[in-house]
């Protein structure tokens, strides 16, 4: 009974609500400045959107989940693929490639080659150890962590930084029994 | 009559976050409605133990004599149910109907807390729509 999972999120893409890319991105970096004007410290700041973007990704699984009709994956080489393929698609408008998956198949790389984020930011000398998305490698990971899979995800290329793609590497820790009971410590506050 | 008789959402851990009735039969006082909630988050958790299909994710539908009970659990682990009339219809695409207003009017409501208790007003009225929608379709056929 459970329908095909989709191999691409473009048609869920154009039936959800959107807005205008340019307020997404403006209201985006002024979190950013935001938060380094009150936190000051860089790392303090990466921290911060890091745990944003887990607070953000707990919620967001279950709209992915209701509205994208995928169904549960067999293993964690579909998970990557739906996040790239589907999941980016569906909430950022753009897609991610999926490779240098280690040989166990525990760890991969999402990579984008565009990122609406980005679109008019460059860092200042100031702000160099700044991980500017850090709230996506939140994101993912918070979303996880809800259908549970432990992972750690982190950036491994960055063009604000001067590579030439942005590159998140997911590594998947553990993955969480979901057989009763359950236990409910394992999935607060990290 | 109405077709839907209630509706009741438990978190993962097995505590009503949210129940509603519609119409007089098969009304609860708040104590029943949360035993009821726990009871079937246990008799759902012992079920997939019991099947002898592997990979069951638990019951889907009981029928008895007097209602029937669409049960619908997300991956994530809430469970949504709706307590009708029995040999109702299409109650599956109304739970999931349910889940996306879920989504949308819970979730992102930003002083909503997780596995709480929902208390949004746009639930609410968007959830009223969809079950009054239903029961328009459900007069009319």
């Amino acid at each position: 009974m459970a329908p095909v999972a989709p191999r691409s999120g473009d048609a869920i893409f154009a039936s959800v609500e959107r807005v205008n890319a340019e307020l997404f991105t403006l209201t985006y970096g002024a979190i950013v400045r935001q938060l380094l004007t009150d936190l000051e410290e860089v790392e303090e700041v990466n921290k911060q959107l890091d745990q944003m973007g887990y607070n953000i990704g707990i919620r967001l699984i279950d709209e992915f989940l209701a509205k994208s009709n995928v169904s549960r994956c067999v293993d964690f080489k579909e998970t990557a693929e739906v996040i790239a393929k589907v999941g980016f698609k569906m909430f950022l408008g753009v897609t991610a490639s999926v490779t240098n998956w280690d040989a166990d198949g525990m760890s991969c790389s999402l990579i984008l080659e565009d990122n609406p984020l980005v679109d008019f930011v460059e860092l200042p000398d100031t702000c160099q150890g700044l991980y500017y998305c850090n709230i996506l490698s939140g994101v993912i990971r918070g979303a996880l962590e809800m259908v549970s899979m432990k992972t750690e995800v982190t950036w491994v290329r960055d063009m604000l930084r001067g590579d030439d793609a942005f590159e998140l590497q997911v590594k998947l820790l553990k993955q969480v029994s979901e057989e009763y009971p359950y236990k409910d410590d394992e999935y607060s506050e990290v | 009559m109405a077709a839907i008789y209630s509706l009741y959402i438990i978190n993962k851990s097995g505590g009503l976050i949210f129940y509603k009735d519609y119409g007089s039969a098969g009304r609860m006082d708040t104590n029943d409605s949360l035993r009821l909630a726990s009871l079937w988050h246990s008799m759902h958790a012992i079920s997939q133990q019991l099947s002898p299909i592997g990979g069951c994710m638990g019951i889907e539908l009981l029928e008895a004599d007097t209602f029937d009970l669409h049960c619908f659990q997300s991956l994530t682990g809430t469970k949504f149910f709706v307590v009708s009339e029995p040999g109702t219809q299409h109650v599956e695409g109304l739970l999931k109907h349910i889940y996306e207003l879920y989504t949308d009017y819970v979730l992102k409501n930003p002083f909503y807390e997780m596995e709480m208790p929902i208390r949004c007003e746009l639930f609410d009225i968007n959830l009223a729509q969809a079950v009054q929608k239903d029961r328009v379709a459900f007069l009319g056929r």
